[in-house]
């Protein structure tokens, strides 16, 4: 049953008081997906732990994305997707037989790799997730609510005096770390990240980062990237993804330094992709 | 994740909305399969040979047609088609290759003006052009009317076809030392060409199938004509003067009219779609 | 070279112009033989509700009132009917029916109006007279439902070209959603929206062109002639009631034009046929602009 191609993370050295040790926030175990016949991912098991960031690597086309959105069931718009094995967070399989899938991307929050503000104001977008959820039942509560979001998400103080104007008026960054207020509005436990910044400049990338770094604390986070650097920066932990397997995984410090497999060496001293 | 249900409210409000809409299909779709099924139904059981060899008889006689209507509205629309498709095409040509002149603007504009004027009143403008100088009606004005609604409809398909064209065909004649014009008219025109006639040929059965505009410049005539100069018969225009009459062999007489326009479209807007279709897949396969 | 091209530039450019010279002569040619009228009546036409030939006076208040009633019926009844179609079509249907119902859909569109109007005729009107019949005493007060029931009137024009719009309006809306970016749509179903209110988002980027798309078939209604005036009961009389026989402009000037046997007969009827012309212009020259706008924020944000 050991499967040689995945290393299973040992905890880090130092925990966070908020960690318990052997209480995965996510457990994927066998999955394979299918869009119809094709099988874009295969037997892919991978246990996450809680405040984390696991960073997903690998070069374009491996499935790394297509691996991200199988967490919060976002392929499940497309048709002909189907998946085998199980994704479990915090314990129950999201695939399960009445799983509400509504509720379920309420907890498991994504943000894309281009910035996808709604055509209305700050105010507006961050407020959607909370309005259709039903989150706040006074127009004070949601104000309340819009501006912890705008604050976590680091971009209050830009915005503040502008809550009204459109949310399209922004720079790319800035609307980014928009739709990341936006994610965490709806408070989820996970927040996904399908390369956040690939389409940034570098000063602006950098305000990402940092940003993901301070949500450590509170959120569990994993990011798909293809800037090898970014993952060395950012994350606790990496997966290496290649044609649609999990190749390896662990420690974001062993994997840059001391890989296991060739693979995974290549890939990151540059031999391919 | 189920003890974080969502609200049940919004889960049954979407359903509905899904289910309206699949409705507002269902509702559409009502009227096509009755008008389809009474045309066909109620035409056929007059179409016969007289109908389309003898032209009207008068009311009572048996074995009266519409011939005239027929003939006449084969030479109304190649009449229009005549008119239309010299100056829709060329007209196209110019609105691909001097696409963003200001000029091109203007006649872009021109044309999806004139495909907005209702019919009616572009037979009121025949009228006045074609008509009232000669006092008297004829198919020559009914074709002018009907070449008029053609022209942009024809313009704007060639305009689009002409664009999809891939560059590297015009690159390559004018490399071979064409004329602009040389390299439009012998290698771009050509290669756009099916679809030109499929834009003509839907073209001609939209306008095939118009009432309005003939009303006061073709007007009708119960006799069999060819004569451009005199009033002559459509299928349209005569089966609106039998609708609205009192005479039950006449209201037949126009069903089966009109099965004959509702085949007409369909066989064009069918053959138009195969044909398109066929045009992608050679490309497809380029 | 240069001067052959040219030549060529010129010479296609002609007949590119015959389109601008014939809107413009259609525009002339309506004003020109409408003057008489304008110069006797003056605004005083639009004002007054007697059309009576004979005598010479003519009132056309009640044609207005008719196209205007019976647009803007149609567009209450086709509007939601058209969007869901679109938004069936583009987001709902399995793909394997998306064609054939596309093709259905174009099929209702190029339906001659005179056949729709035969259906009218023989079809609908009955089934219309059937409805008024049976409507209860208790709405016959209102003004809204009063008078005989006799089948061809307000209603049947409103439910014909109902169906007449609703492939137009369905269409244009179709195309509009496609161009909403499929980010929008996702966005939402990550912060957890329902299927309809993931659309609802999408539904809202396409606003614009939406409304355009509805515009456009406002513009199809109000210029539609045949079907109309073969089920409207073509009585010059302003009512409110959805069974009163009443007339629209261009079914007046499809009954009346070859009858009109004097000079101000001829031009009151083509002063009509001008305010059509000029209202129609509006129409459609607004929605075009309005998707265009869409068109373009689409583009510029995609850049962006």
């Amino acid at each position: 049953m050991n499967r040689p191609l995945v290393a299973v993370p040992r905890p880090p050295a130092t925990s966070t008081p908020q960690q318990q040790e052997g209480q995965l926030k996510i457990d994927v175990d066998h999955l394979s997906f299918y869009y119809g016949a094709k099988r874009a991912l295969e037997d892919i098991s991978i246990k996450i732990q809680p405040n984390v960031v696991t960073a997903f690597i690998g070069p374009s086309g491996c499935g790394k994305s297509t691996f991200l959105r199988t967490l919060n069931r976002m392929n499940d718009i497309i048709p002909g997707a189907r998946v085998e094995g199980r994704v479990c967070i915090d314990g129950a399989d999201v695939y399960g037989q009445r799983v509400d899938v509504v509720a379920l991307r309420r907890k498991v929050g994504m943000v894309f790799q281009k910035s996808n503000p709604f055509p209305k104001s700050v105010f507006e977008n961050v407020a959607y997730g909370l309005r259709i959820n039903k989150m706040a039942s006074s127009r004070s509560e949601l104000t309340g609510r819009v501006e912890e979001s705008l604050k976590q998400a680091a971009i209050w103080e830009e915005v503040k005096d502008r809550l009204h104007e459109s949310a399209l008026a922004m720079s790319g960054g800035q609307q980014q770390r928009l739709c990341i207020a936006r994610a965490l509005a709806v408070r989820p436990d996970i927040l996904l990240m399908d390369e956040p910044a690939s389409a940034l400049d570098p000063i602006a990338t950098q305000r990402i980062e940092e940003l993901i770094y301070g949500l450590k604390k509170s959120y569990t986070i994993v990011i798909v990237t293809h800037n090898m650097q970014q993952a060395a920066r950012v994350s606790d932990h990496t997966a290496f993804f290649w044609l649609g397997r999990l190749v390896e995984y662990g420690r974001t410090e062993k994997i840059f330094t001391a890989p296991s497999e060739k693979l995974t060496e290549d890939y990151l001293t540059g031999r391919f992709g | 994740m189920n003890s974080l249900g969502t609200a049940a409210p919004r889960k049954i409000l979407s359903a509905l909305f899904v289910a309206a809409c699949a409705l507002s299909v269902a509702l559409a779709l009502v009227p096509l399969a009755f008008i389809m099924f009474f045309v066909v139904s109620q035409g056929i059981q007059s179409l016969n040979l007289d109908f389309f060899l003898h032209d009207p008889r008068p009311v009572g006689e048996p074995g009266g047609g519409m011939r005239n209507a027929i003939v006449g509205t084969l030479m109304l629309t190649g009449l229009a088609a005549a008119i239309a498709v010299p100056i829709g095409v060329v007209s196209g040509i110019y609105l691909s290759e001097y696409r963003g002149t200001r000029f091109a603007s203007a006649v872009r504009f021109a044309a999806d003006t004139l495909n907005g004027v209702p019919s009616i009143v572009i037979g009121v403008f025949a009228y006045g052009v074609a008509v009232l100088p000669f006092k008297h009606f004829s198919m020559l004005a009914g074709g002018l009317a009907l070449g008029i609604m053609m022209i942009p409809l024809i313009a704007r398909t060639t305009e689009e076809l002409l664009l999809l064209v891939p560059n590297a065909l015009r690159e390559g004649a004018l490399a071979l030392g064409a004329t602009r014009a040389k390299a439009v008219l012998t290698v771009l025109v050509p290669a756009a060409l099916p679809g030109i006639i499929t834009g003509v040929v839907l073209a001609l059965a939209r306008v095939a199938g118009e009432t309005a505009p003939l009303l006061f410049t073709s007007f009708g005539n119960p006799f069999f004509s060819t004569s451009l100069t005199q009033p002559v018969s459509s299928i349209t225009v005569q089966v609106f003067s039998y609708a609205i009459s009192p005479y039950e062999d006449w209201h037949r007489q126009a069903w089966a009219g009109a099965l004959v326009l509702v085949t007409i479209v369909l066989i064009c807007s069918v053959a138009a779609r195969m044909a398109t279709a066929r045009v992608a897949r050679i490309r497809g396969g380029q | 070279m240069r001067s052959r091209d040219l030549g060529f530039r010129l010479s296609i450019g002609a007949f590119a112009a015959a389109l601008l010279l014939i809107v413009t002569a259609i525009g002339f040619e309506l004003a020109r033989q409408s003057w008489l009228s304008i110069q006797r009546f003056g605004f005083d036409f639009w004002r007054t509700s007697t059309w009576d030939p004979v005598a010479g006076e003519f009132g056309a208040l009640p044609f207005i009132w008719g196209t205007l009633y019976s647009s803007i019926l149609a567009l209450a009844i086709a509007t939601p009917v058209a969007l869901g179609i679109a938004v069936f079509v583009s987001e709902l249907c399995p793909p394997v029916l998306r064609s054939p119902l596309i093709f259905l859909t174009e099929l209702l569109a190029a339906i001659p109006s005179i056949v729709y109007g035969l259906w009218g005729i023989f079809v609908l009107v009955p089934f219309v007279r059937l409805l008024e019949t049976w409507t209860p005493e208790s709405l016959r007060a209102l003004p809204l439902f009063s008078g005989p029931p006799l089948g061809v009137g307000m209603l049947a024009a409103g439910l014909v070209l109902a169906v007449m719009v609703v492939p137009f309006t369905s269409s244009v809306a179709r195309e509009v959603l496609k161009t909403v970016p499929e980010t929008q749509r996702e966005a939402a179903y990550a912060l957890g929206a329902t299927r309809f209110e993931a659309i609802r988002a999408a539904m809202f980027y396409a606003r614009t062109g939406i409304i355009g798309a509805i515009m456009l078939g406002f513009g199809r209604a109000l210029g539609e002639t045949m079907a109309v005036t073969m089920v409207i009961g073509n009585n010059p009389q302003v009512s409110l009631s959805l069974f009163a026989p009443q007339y629209t402009m261009s079914a007046v000037i499809a009954n009346e034009f070859t009858e009109a046997t004097d000079a101000l007969y001829l031009s009151a009827l083509v002063e009509i046929g001008l305010v059509l012309f000029i209202i129609t212009l509006l129409v459609n020259g607004l929605s075009r602009g309005l998707i265009w706008t869409m068109a373009r924020q689409v583009s510029s944000k995609v850049a962006a």
